[in-house]
């Protein structure tokens, strides 16, 4: 069910995920940007975090706007804006009729083509948006699933299949486009960061 | 890693106030969320300029405010993009009935950032994106070239015209026209260290240099073996000149920019190894300005730039400024 505790729970675990490959985030961003991205995504998570008790009796779409609007204003750089914009998004379709599955593919959706107009960017080029793109396709696709379980494991493969993706392409947008044919081979820090995430989500459900 | 540091977390906010404190003839630092701004707010109405970036490239952007030049700027995190809550605090602070012209580097999460600040704001605003720097080919597929070294000619030229009292239409064209003028390139000798991070970005052989290098400590277009002052600049030089393409005795202002970890004495080298081969092309050498301006934090090396002047661009350079980090004729 998806309420403020879940969503916590979530982002709790998130947090872990994230601290657990810190080293490698940051060495990722070293190759193809300039290292701040893992700092930053730390410390959203713990300024997310941080309004776990102030949020705890608030409807999901206050949630994720609470703390879409705490990252905006915390993060910074291109992943601050750009998550911001995800949950804040993700608000505005909220609809308490629908079953969680329809209501999180129309969400998501919703906040995915709100990050591909802000960043003005689509899939192919070597961002967040390669895992975030097929991801919210996917959660389209099977919002009749009951088996949460069938889902997050689906979801999960996904994800990392388009994190992997990023590897061979080249950058044309963001910090690592100015490194040209360099940045092939690399994979892109944000889509890393991304799909631990989702898959920090995906792991929550399937060991409930 | 070797640096003034109490708390890691703690290095902007410390900074800024010891900034603010220092200048406190000049201007004023906001916190919470931060800005920094002119200490007396001007009594005539003109178009408020407000810059900002990340942090890690002092005196960029915050030395640029006071009179001639910013009216605010807003720090991010080390090598971060502001967040929108400061531009529009900022905004609200300086703005009077003539608009707000935001001046933005060419990066993804300044653009977005900045953007995201603007929609927040009920009155005029318009914006200009610099993008001087000639080593990242342009392209309506890729982000394009960023903002280095020019941008503070930019602030500078933009700032001047701002006093007159000048529209903000005006302001706006005449930015992009000396953004236009205006080309970077430079090269690094060592990387950087973000404090958080707590060890150099990237690692270079000591008979390396990164050329191409942007301002962040990120990898630049190639990796080669270090040359002379001479060679390195006249491979910088005619790649700005390709792109910016000037006449036979074209008049311009030379910045020679260091990146923080390079001596004054290297960079006053490297301004005459550039006036060489500028006077050679015959191209006539008229301003100049030569010092640590856009940094990376302690990274080693550094930038040329050259702006194309014409009778707008001179008038706007050589009018009075004062500033923390740039002041002249008052």
């Amino acid at each position: 069910m998806l309420n403020s505790k879940t969503i916590f729970l979530y982002l709790q675990n998130i947090k872990k995920t994230i601290d657990n490959n810190k080293d490698e985030i940051e060495k990722l961003d070293q190759e193809i940007g300039d290292g701040d991205h893992i700092f930053n995504i730390q410390r959203g998570i713990k300024e997310s975090l941080n309004l776990q008790d102030e949020l705890s009796s608030h409807t999901p779409d206050e949630v994720f706007k609470k703390i879409g609007m705490k990252i905006m204003t915390t993060v910074g750089g291109s992943s601050g804006a750009l998550f911001a914009t995800l949950l804040i998004g993700m608000s505005k379709k909220f609809n308490g009729e629908l079953s969680d599955q329809q209501n999180i593919a129309g969400m998501f959706s919703e906040g995915v083509e709100a990050m591909k107009n802000r960043g003005k960017a689509d899939i192919g080029e070597k961002t967040m948006l390669d895992v975030f793109i097929p991801v919210s396709n996917e959660l389209q696709k099977l919002s009749y699933q009951d088996d949460t379980k069938k889902l997050a494991e689906k979801i999960k493969n996904i994800a990392k299949k388009g994190m992997l993706s990023t590897k061979d392409l080249i950058a044309t947008k963001g910090r690592a486009s100015f490194l040209g044919e360099r940045a092939k081979g690399h994979i892109d820090p944000g889509a890393r960061s991304s799909q631990l995430a989702i898959e920090a989500i995906c792991n929550t459900i399937l060991n409930k | 890693m070797k640096k003034f540091v109490n708390n890691v977390d703690d290095i902007l906010t410390e900074s800024l106030t010891g900034f603010g404190n220092a200048h406190n003839d000049i201007l004023e630092v906001k916190l919470s969320p931060n800005f920094i701004t002119r200490k007396l707010k001007p009594s005539y109405p003109k178009v408020a300029l407000i810059s900002g970036g990340g942090s890690g490239h002092e005196p960029l952007h915050g030395g640029f405010v006071g009179y001639g030049m910013l009216d605010a700027a807003c720090p991010g995190q080390v090598f971060s993009a502001p967040t929108p809550d400061q531009m529009e605090a900022a905004a609200n602070h300086v703005h009077s009935n003539k608009g707000i012209l935001f001046i933005v580097k060419n990066y993804s999460g300044d653009i977005m950032n900045f953007e995201m600040g603007a929609e927040m704001l009920d009155f005029e605003h318009q914006t200009i994106i610099v993008n001087d720097d000639v080593a990242v080919e342009d392209s309506t597929y890729t982000t394009g070239r960023r903002g280095v070294a020019g941008t503070m000619i930019v602030e500078k030229t933009v700032g001047s015209l701002a006093e007159t009292g000048a529209s903000l239409e005006e302001c706006k064209k005449f930015g992009n026209h000396v953004n236009t003028m205006t080309g970077s390139m430079g090269v690094a000798f060592t990387s950087c260290t973000v404090p958080a991070a707590g060890k150099p970005t990237f690692d270079l052989n000591n008979d390396e240099m990164e050329f191409g290098v942007g301002i962040h400590g990120e990898p630049g277009r190639k990796r080669e073996k270090i040359r002379s002052a001479d060679e390195i600049t006249s491979e910088l030089i005619s790649a700005i000149l390709e792109d910016l393409k000037p006449q036979n005795e074209q008049e311009v202002l030379l910045h020679i920019n260091g990146f923080g970890g390079t001596p004054l004495m290297e960079l006053y080298l490297l301004f005459e190894s550039s006036k060489k081969i500028l006077d050679k092309k015959n191209i006539k050498l008229s301003r100049s300005l030569v010092g640590n301006y856009t940094t990376s934090l302690e990274m080693a090396g550094g930038s040329i730039t050259i702006t194309k002047l014409d009778q707008q661009i001179i008038n706007h350079w050589d009018s009075p400024v004062h500033t923390a980090a740039l002041r002249w004729k008052m």
